[in-house]
């Protein structure tokens, strides 16, 4: 039975703690995340999300609690767990005197993809992306939109079943931004799970569950148009700003 | 008070800026809108006369910002969008730092940076370094206030904040004003322009336009409605196929769908519950700055 469970579930997270001397980044954090999900992750800056996204990558230990990502254990399985997600950060994290190719490349390679997965998969983000005019350029050439689509097609090169968000879609322009989500629907609508952080709470809308932390702690997990019921609250940002300023 | 003329800047073959000309009002609130990359920055280190324009020119506090550049440094008030204070001082030597510099002390003009250090003075012993992002925001903008500048430039003071302490912010930067304080800002959050008294829109080292955020947003002359069903993927796709559809786009809630003309919101109903998309939705609405932006940013591109 709880293997099954584990099966239908992206990602599981019982009573986590976190503790950094006497300071409690992480206080008891339950939840679960279904597959093909887009959860958003929210809240205030220092309230915790980076503590608990570093955890669910397998790049730092809990203090205590149970944490199950694409259906791996954090304590037995890291390794596992690491070959099984995507990540993307707030800064890219794309080599900027590498060429797009050389980018997807080097990332293909840390994944173990063969050569001529590689070769495919190079064409096919040209293409998709509408690279073709800066095959011949570096990364730091490129408009800050490409860059970021760029980024997020080198962060699921390996075809994770989940990847994580980290603050993706910061500074860009509007039109990009959207676009940039509609990236990630058309993924979320092929299976994959989405696990995404912002600051902008337009983007909250977009997310299927929206869980908000405040103090190290979930005060709110659920979808936003519930959310906004409970709160009384017209916007995701009414909800988001009652919760954080408590 | 600040006076900007046909400024033009390029690095290497990338133009950062291409004929930008604003008037910016004694006592004024005034932002610039608009993405990374278009500019913002190149302009903000023009006008504090860290940079030379490659022609045009700038005027702030009636000096010109290339030959009066001395004085004019008095006079200003600069925060930088990276945090640009020394780390490993504390709170208290930084600020005693900044008013050395400006030839003043923290006591003299400590009724102006009152209402924003006492909220970090608590921490004055505590290294700069140490400080979470929101404090040193505060501190920052304690810094650029120390020696009572006549206008205060701040380079994307809310970018990668969360929406409190945005919220924070801004309400300091309203109190700033009622002092007197010109202020010009920088923001990538569009959301941010209703806060400012006039703003200026900019993409692409060009501006898209320059008014009052109300007066922008009126000008918005499409039809504009909000459209939600249970896939929006599906629906903002299928509505880019509708013959009147002048542009379809995620937009929280709801999907803002521009079109050239008037729609038979019944009509349009009925034809995407007939394509199997369900929980259909439909209000129409009225455009916001982000809205607006967009509309100018595909024309400008045209």
């Amino acid at each position: 039975m709880a293997e099954n469970k584990s099966n239908s579930k992206a990602v599981i997270v019982k009573d986590l703690v976190k503790k950094f001397g006497s300071f409690v980044a992480n206080d008891h954090l339950n939840f679960e995340v279904d597959k093909g999900e887009i959860f958003g992750f929210l809240g205030a800056n220092g309230a915790g999300k980076t503590t608990a996204i570093k955890i669910l990558c397998g790049l730092s230990h809990p203090t205590s609690g149970e944490v199950n990502v694409a259906g791996y254990d954090i304590y037995k399985q890291r390794d596992l767990i690491k070959k099984n997600i995507g990540y993307m950060s707030q800064k890219f994290s794309l080599y900027d005197d590498l060429s797009i190719a050389e980018n997807i490349r080097f990332y293909g390679g840390i994944y173990g993809l063969s050569r001529k997965k590689i070769k495919e998969k190079t064409a096919e983000y040209i293409e998709k992306l509408g690279l073709q005019a800066y095959t011949k350029s570096m990364v730091k050439e490129l408009p800050l939109g490409f860059k970021q689509k760029l980024a997020f097609s080198v962060a699921i090169v390996h075809d994770p079943p989940i990847v994580f968000l980290d603050e993706p879609t910061g500074g860009v322009d509007p039109i990009t931004r959207r676009q940039f989500w509609e990236l990630i629907y058309k993924e979320a609508a092929k299976g994959k799970t989405i696990f995404v952080t912002t600051h902008y709470m337009d983007e909250a809308e977009y997310c299927d569950r929206v869980s908000i932390m405040v103090d190290g702690r979930i005060e709110a997990l659920d979808k936003p148009a519930i959310l906004k019921e409970t709160y009384n609250a017209e916007s995701m940002e009414e909800v988001f700003i009652q919760l954080a300023r408590g | 008070m600040i006076s900007i003329k046909n400024l033009y800047k390029s690095y290497g073959n990338i133009q950062a800026l291409k004929d930008i000309s604003v008037e910016i009002h004694e006592g004024e609130l005034f932002g610039f809108i608009g993405p990374d990359g278009a500019g913002k920055t190149t302009l903000f280190r023009i006008l504090t006369s860290l940079l030379i324009p490659d022609s045009g020119s700038a005027r702030v506090i009636d000096l010109d910002v290339v030959n009066d550049y001395k004085k004019l440094r008095t006079q200003l008030g600069y925060m930088p969008g990276r945090f640009s204070l020394y780390q490993d001082l504390t709170v208290e030597e930084n600020l005693n730092f900044f008013a050395g510099i400006f030839k003043t002390t923290l006591q003299e003009n400590y009724e102006l940076i009152k209402p924003i250090y006492h909220q970090i003075e608590p921490f004055k012993k505590r290294r700069a370094g140490d400080l979470s992002g929101g404090m040193k925001q505060k501190l920052a903008l304690s810094c650029a206030l120390i020696h009572k500048p006549k206008v205060l430039f701040l380079d994307e003071p809310t970018t990668g904040v969360d929406a409190v302490s945005r919220k924070e912010f801004w309400e300091m930067l309203q109190s700033l004003k009622k002092q007197g304080i010109t202020i010009v800002v920088s923001t990538p959050y569009m959301d941010e322009a209703a806060l400012c008294d006039r703003i200026a829109l900019i993409q692409k080292g060009e501006l898209l336009d320059i008014d009052k955020p109300q007066n922008i947003i009126d000008r918005y002359s499409h039809f504009l409605y909000g459209i939600k069903a249970d896939r929006m993927y599906d629906l903002v796709n299928q509505l880019r196929e509708h013959p009147q559809c002048l542009s379809a786009y995620l937009f929280g809630e709801y999907i803002h769908f521009a079109s050239i003309s008037e729609i038979d919101i019944n009509q349009l109903k009925e034809d995407i519950v007939n394509s199997g998309i369900e929980q259909v939705e439909i209000i129409q609405l009225k455009a916001n700055i982000e809205d607006s932006f967009m509309d100018l940013m595909a024309k400008a591109e045209k």
